[in-house]
């Protein structure tokens, strides 16, 4: 209990630090280019808006900062995240909304698979240890440093624009509206193939490294060892007891890596031009859309606070001691 | 005639001179001995070769960077431009030898700031106990949750022209957790070892005995954390110049990247936007390298693993193979006849 306990509140401690720092994010802004927007369409934007507005990025000079801040929370518990300026005005909860199932589709399957597969491959490396298998280890610290946004132009020249294989950008087919057919399914399959394979390759690296090094660390466990010499099968020894313990460590990392995927898919939408969030925060860059950029930071810091509960768990149903801490 | 006096006198008095000398000598072999095996060597080899193209680029350039030729547009590899030349007539080689030094410098200053800041935190929040080692690693683990790439964007879309050692900062303050959290636990296990109690009981200062007692047995960590920084801010300042955040005056590989892509190099123009991208993968390789040898230094395990088994198959035992073995043929009579194939020696 002490241990779930000790997890929650450090998820609730993060999650206020994100907000709060996502808080005072505009309020570091140099100059104010809310306001002047504001002036600039002063009748086309409901006054609510404009009240909303001026408590996310600090406008209202007649109140306290800590007046600002309470407001500011009371504002993102009504879900109201301001309205985005290069969108035509739409609340950007609902633009958020229609980006994030690409980025949590493309990057969900490429972070899963890459994990799983490299993993994988990490853990047959480490058993067959000093055989021809250990070259695979260069070439995956290879695709590992390469920059993903160079790594996908280069995939986009080679399958898309010489062989034609793959479609070069978007989701789907220009002109074809979303919906639940066989038809449009293929084109998502088609479009999306690219940019996971090259998420795939660029992340497989660091687990099959990862898991090959805790690999050879602990079959050189007794028990291990104990386990080979009551004549279990060789696959048995390898899957539950080498692979599974070695594979904790790989969990933990999974979770941390997640920042670190969100990135890498930002620059990855923006070279497939692919309609998920990591696109749209960078489309609210250029716009200077402040309010767009800040419920985006927000999102996605959740996002990834999110997955790093679901690993927590796995962990802990993965690792009784864990569990027994709390006893 | 009183000569040979001095000297008699001298040798003895030079000699523990020299031996201390030998020993300051192996002291310093030994810090440096997590690089001493192949592989580190190899990638400090490389990184050394980008260092000398980053200082003496002036010298090696064979045009400036921004050097203008207009009669030579879009020109693919030639004696003349051995990397080809840019849709202005530019020089890739020598773009990609100016660029060098902006990737190094940011990359090092990032990468030292960021170590600065986790041996601060990760040794103080492994040093010390109850809530404020709690808090400083509440702090760190926020710092790893939060989306570097992200707010970097954010935040460098604030400023119309960032500095370099702004962009340095922020890859550092984005960047230095994992390493502030390594240093915390590996701190936490050497604070109760008896050498750490020792000093403790002798009365060494808090300062002497994170200094001189503790950080020697960090060196290779922080090195790691170090390079890991390194590799992580030379990715994300490439990065942010191919999004075209940072301004196009720091010039760099990403920033070559940006203008191929921006001018239309894809997928023709290959000597434009091939060349930089693998200078980014080399260097990322180079590092990973010396992170490589320092874990083959931190972990034996990792170093002979490979030697260990390649050595139980000469003997004719396969380590993932079924449990016992029985040796064919003993060729001695006193090896024993039924071995472990997972026995270690």
């Amino acid at each position: 209990m002490r241990f779930f306990l000790r997890r929650t509140a450090f998820y609730a401690f993060t999650a206020w630090a994100a907000i709060t720092i996502n808080f005072f994010l505009p309020r570091m802004m140099k100059g104010d280019p809310v306001s002047a927007y504001l002036q600039k369409n002063q009748g086309r934007i409901s006054p609510e808006a404009i009240d909303s507005l001026r408590t996310l990025f600090g406008l209202d000079s007649n109140k306290s900062m800590l007046e600002q801040y309470i407001d500011y929370w009371q504002l993102l518990f009504s879900g109201d995240l301001g309205r985005s300026f290069s969108k035509g005005l739409a609340p950007v909860t609902d633009v958020i909304a229609s980006a994030i199932p690409w980025t949590v589709g493309l990057v969900g399957i490429a972070t899963v698979v890459s994990f799983v597969v490299g993993t994988a491959i990490g853990a047959f490396i480490g058993w067959r240890r000093g055989s021809r298998a250990d070259g695979i280890v260069p070439v995956a610290t290879f695709f590992s440093t390469v920059p993903y946004f160079w790594m996908g132009l280069i995939a986009i020249a080679i399958f898309s624009t010489t062989l034609g294989w793959f479609p070069a950008s978007h989701a789907y087919d220009k002109g074809s509206q979303p919906s639940f057919t066989l038809e449009f399914a293929g084109q998502v399959i088609q479009h999306g193939f690219l940019p996971a394979l090259t998420l795939v390759i660029g992340s497989l690296g660091g687990w099959i490294l990862g898991m090959r090094n805790m690999m050879i660390t602990v079959l050189d466990e007794d028990y291990v060892t104990v386990a080979q010499a009551k004549g279990l099968r060789p696959s048995r020894v390898l899957v539950n007891y080498a692979a599974r313990n070695a594979s904790l460590p790989q969990l933990s990392s999974f979770a941390m890596s997640l920042g670190f995927i969100v990135g890498g898919t930002l620059v990855m939408e923006l070279v497939f031009s692919y309609p998920g969030a990591g696109k749209l925060l960078l489309d609210a860059t250029t716009a200077k859309d402040y309010p767009l950029m800040q419920g985006l930071f927000l999102v996605i810091t959740l996002a990834v606070l999110v997955a790093n509960i679901l690993a927590d768990v796995a962990y802990a149903i993965l690792d009784p001691r864990t569990r027994q801490m709390e006893a | 005639m009183t000569f040979p006096n001095p000297v008699a006198t001298a040798v003895p008095a030079l000699l523990p001179g020299r031996t201390r000398q030998r020993t300051a000598l192996s002291r310093l072999g030994q810090t440096f001995a997590m690089f001493r095996n192949g592989k580190s060597l190899a990638g400090l080899s490389i990184l050394g070769v980008f260092v000398l193209i980053a200082i003496f680029g002036d010298w090696i350039a064979p045009y400036g960077p921004l050097e203008k030729d207009f009669t030579a547009l879009r020109q693919p590899p030639s004696w003349v431009h051995w990397l080809g030349t840019t849709h202005m007539g530019e020089d890739v080689l020598s773009q990609i030898i100016y660029g060098t030094r902006g990737v190094l410098v940011v990359g090092f200053t990032a990468g030292v700031i960021a170590t600065v800041i986790a041996v601060a935190i990760g040794v103080t929040a492994g040093y010390v106990t109850g809530w404020r080692s709690e808090s400083l690693s509440a702090l760190t683990n926020v710092f790893l949750v939060i989306p570097g790439l992200p707010l970097i964007i954010i935040i460098a879309s604030q400023y119309e022209n960032p500095s370099l050692l702004l962009i340095s900062s922020v890859l550092a303050i984005t960047g230095w957790a994992w390493g502030g959290r390594v240093l915390r636990a590996q701190t936490m296990s050497l604070r109760n070892r008896d050498f750490i109690q020792a000093a403790r009981a002798n009365g060494e200062p808090l300062y002497r005995i994170i200094a001189v007692e503790m950080l020697p047995n960090l060196t290779a960590i922080i090195a790691s954390s170090f390079v890991g920084t390194v590799i992580a801010a030379v990715l994300g300042l490439t990065t942010l110049a191919f999004i075209g955040v940072i301004p196009i005056t720091n010039l760099n590989w990403g920033t070559i990247l940006f203008w191929a892509q921006q001018n239309g190099a894809f997928p023709d123009f290959w000597w434009w936007y091939v060349p930089a991208g693998l200078c980014i993968a080399l260097l990322g390789m180079a590092l990973s390298l010396i992170n490589f040898g320092i874990d083959e230094y931190v972990n034996p395990r990792l170093r002979s693993a490979g030697e260990r088994a390649r050595a139980m198959r000469k003997k004719g035992f396969v380590l993932s193979d079924t449990a016992t073995a029985v040796r064919p043929r003993p060729s001695t009579s006193t090896d024993p006849g039924v071995t472990h194939a997972g026995t270690k020696q």
